[in-house]
């Protein structure tokens, strides 16, 4: 009310336990066995190059993309294929996926050369050849959304450095030791897409992250394709999510169901920024990816630079293992990531971080009744009224989910975390959407 | 390897019910020490019954409704000590156990447990006990040495609202004053406001608003504000009773609407109605209320596109 309303910052403030800050990227090889998925949570996914028997290199493609919306796949390891089976993947969706069995020798595929780039659309696709995904949490593919649809102009890049996530220190030492790749990809991306302006945000518990990155973007001042600046955000969870971001950094809001291109807005994540610097240098496509692993059961903790593809039983095996009983695996942060049903599970594309928690931290709390007592909406940073949701997907009444906006929820979970009855909230705010995205197909057919 | 599945977020605020309710409960022991020096053990012991009949009549409800047992939660127990607040220190016992009856069983049990009563459970109880018993419910008193007569009895004698001659605001202010056993010590209850604040459990929308609405009415009318504010149970209402989050408003703008609304109406129970006291049947009225303040006041989402068929 007496503040401006797309400016004010909303939002918890869970305890940072970020342990591992500043600790330098640890590169982990040696897994003899790897599993690449050939699909990811968006897009039709790929179909197998390879199959039973063959012999693969590293950075090889060994997945073709079967629509606009995939990325291929490549392998990470040189070895044999042992398998090409279907199987279920941590996100709970089913995918192909390749077996390879590592030969230790980790020789380089020739056809690895750098792309030849000289316009958008070689851009693009040298991009989306290197098998680019978002690499912050949501494997948005990166050419889809460097590519805005037909009479979007966009004007505002925007780089998320927030990592508001507790524990997740990657990004920050990424920033850290590669600042001037991020500031390079920067510069790629503003000058092929033509954007005039770009903004690198980053929370205030990240000092050297921002000293770092202004001393990237004063070095190479003169050779701006754009005007680069370094916002310092407060610290609060979520300010990293696509939409909060944008809101803070550009006063923009992203309307419900809409993309940031319907603002003039592109995020990508500082990760995929400085990756797209290497690929016009190497052409390496994206096989590698640094991870934070950290959580109570963890005898040590730190951030790694692992394959994809490495099961995480042998990752966590050989960073040290744990120290007590494991009582949950966390796929990225603890707000928003996935917990996991099995330790053979591959790491992905957007996996940002591994969070191993004992039986006590493991622990489920239970359910109570609503008291009503409104931290849930007051902490929501849509606004929206999350017991209002809540109690319209447990009726499944679409009607009302649509009233109450249940697709503009980004599932950040501040309302569950607040709440002081331990509802699972974001739980059953997420089977309203579905049941939402149910009855959309319906009334299409 | 056995693992945890569960959705996100993992980590947990460390915020509970239980924790909530117990801030409430420390917050209201200023008033039950001062009740004690105003009117004896008496009161003491009353709220004890009180507080000891709505745990039990909680953990009777839940077992014969065969709903999970949540008496560790200590609503009921805030249920208890807000109730024998609004009753006058000599009430019979079985009557206070009847509104503890009232309370729980019937406004809270039968309208489906915690968070789904429609009324403040205190509330409807003292107005059932208030209707019922209106000659014990009116027999207030004091300790006589209180009223400089040197002896330890209760003495029987009107409040300030129903007799506000020859007030001391100071004598308002700290409790030596007839009433019921929660609501003389403005200071007292003051000392629980800003524990509440202080401890993030409310916020200060309603009791501002609400003591603020009831004050300028009738300073308007011609009435003594600071009688009003200090002498009857709006303090009481105001902080402990009206910011009830079952049955109060969850927005700020509603919060606003709720405690003005039910500003004027004690204002006009207290000038116009047959009864001194208006504060109890003001919240019951804007409790009800309170489902459709709740719908014109909802947060408006941002980026929010209205759904077109």
């Amino acid at each position: 009310m007496f503040f401006r309303k797309t400016s004010r910052a909303i939002g918890v403030h869970p305890r940072q336990n970020k342990s591992t800050q500043g600790m330098a990227f640890v590169r982990v090889d040696g897994f003899s066995r790897l599993t690449i998925p050939l699909n990811l949570q968006v897009g039709p996914g790929c179909s197998a190059l390879v199959k039973k028997g063959d012999e693969v290199k590293v950075g090889q493609r060994i997945g073709e993309p079967l629509g606009h919306w995939s990325v291929p796949a490549h392998s990470s390891v040189s070895g044999t294929v042992t398998e090409v089976k279907k199987d279920i993947l941590s996100s709970g969706d089913v995918a192909d996926l390749i077996v390879i069995q590592s030969d230790g020798k980790q020789t380089l595929d020739e056809s690895i050369k750098p792309p030849v780039v000289n316009d958008k659309e070689s851009f693009l696709a040298a991009i989306r050849n290197a098998g680019l995904v978002g690499l912050g949490g949501a494997a948005f593919p990166t050419h889809v959304k460097l590519d805005p649809p037909e009479g979007k102009v966009i004007d505002t890049l925007v780089i998320n450095g927030a990592e508001c996530e507790p524990r997740i220190t990657a990004d920050d030492q990424l920033m850290r030791d590669r600042a001037d790749r991020v500031v390079a990809g920067i510069n790629l991306v503003c000058h092929y897409l033509d954007i005039p302006r770009c903004v690198i945000g980053i929370e205030d518990n990240k000092p050297e992250a921002i000293a770092a990155m202004q001393k990237a973007v004063d070095a190479t001042g003169s050779e701006h394709k754009a005007a680069i600046s370094v916002v310092t955000l407060k610290t609060l969870y979520p300010t990293g999510a696509e939409k909060v971001l944008i809101r803070y950094l550009t006063d923009r809001i992203v309307p419900e169901n809409g993309l940031p291109a319907d603002v003039g807005v592109v995020v990508l994540n500082v990760g995929t920024v400085a990756f797209i610097a290497d690929i016009i240098d190497t052409g390496m496509p994206l096989i590698r990816k640094f991870v934070t692993i950290d959580g109570s059961a963890m005898a040590k903790s730190g951030n790694y630079d692992l394959p994809i593809g490495a099961p995480i039983e042998d990752i966590i095996e050989k960073v040290g293992g744990t120290k007590v009983p494991v009582g949950k695996i966390v796929m990225g942060g603890p707000m928003m990531g996935v917990s996991i049903d099995d330790t053979l599970h591959p790491v992905l594309k957007h996996t940002n971080s591994l969070l191993v928690a004992n039986e006590k931290d493991a622990t489920i709390p239970k359910e109570s009744n609503c008291i009503h007592c409104g931290r849930c909406s007051k902490h929501c940073p849509m606004q929206l009224m999350p017991t209002d949701l809540d109690m319209a997907a447990r009726r499944e009444n679409v009607e009302e989910l649509r009233e109450y906006h249940v697709m503009n929820c980004i599932e950040c979970g501040c309302c569950t975390f607040v709440c002081p009855a331990k509802r699972y909230l974001v739980q059953n705010i997420r089977i309203g959407k579905n049941l939402w995205r149910q009855a959309k197909k319906k009334e299409a057919k | 390897m056995y693992l945890n599945v569960s959705a996100s977020p993992h980590v947990r605020d460390s915020i509970t019910t239980r924790r909530l309710m117990g801030d409430v409960v420390i917050a209201l022991i200023p008033a039950l020490i001062v009740s004690y020096f105003i009117f004896g053990w008496r009161a003491v012991m009353l709220t004890a019954v009180t507080v000891a009949a709505s745990v039990i009549f909680e953990w009777l409800s839940q077992l014969v409704m065969k709903r999970d047992q949540t008496i560790g939660d200590l609503s009921a127990v805030v249920t208890g000590v807000l109730l024998a607040f609004c009753l006058p220190p000599e009430l019979p016992i079985w009557m206070a156990i009847f509104g503890a009856f009232v309370a729980i069983v019937v406004v809270k049990h039968m309208f489906g447990g915690l968070g789904a009563n429609i009324a403040n459970p205190a509330i409807v109880g003292r107005i059932v006990l208030a209707v019922s018993f209106a000659g014990e419910m009116n027999n207030f008193g004091i300790l006589g040495r209180f009223l400089g007569e040197g002896q330890a009895d209760l003495v029987a004698t009107a409040t300030p609202l129903a007799n506000p001659d020859n007030v001391k605001y100071l004598d308002l202010f700290l409790g030596r004053h007839a009433g019921t056993i929660g609501e003389v010590s403005a200071l007292a209850l003051l000392v629980g406001f800003a524990y509440l604040l202080f401890r993030g459990v409310i916020d200060a929308w309603i009791p501002v608003t609400y003591v603020g609405v009831t004050a300028l009415f009738v300073w308007i009318l011609g009435k003594d504000p600071l009688l009003h504010i200090l002498g009857g149970g709006l303090l009481l209402g105001a902080i402990f009773m009206a910011t009830d989050y079952v049955t109060s408003p969850t927005t700020t703008k509603g919060k606003i609407i709720f405690g003005v609304g039910a500003g004027l109406l004690t204002g006009l129970f207290r000038l116009f109605a047959a009864s001194p006291e208006g504060v109890s049947y003001a919240i019951l009225l804007m409790n009800i209320m309170n489902p459709h303040i709740e719908r014109w006041t909802r947060n408006k989402t941002i980026g929010g596109v209205d759904y077109v068929a």
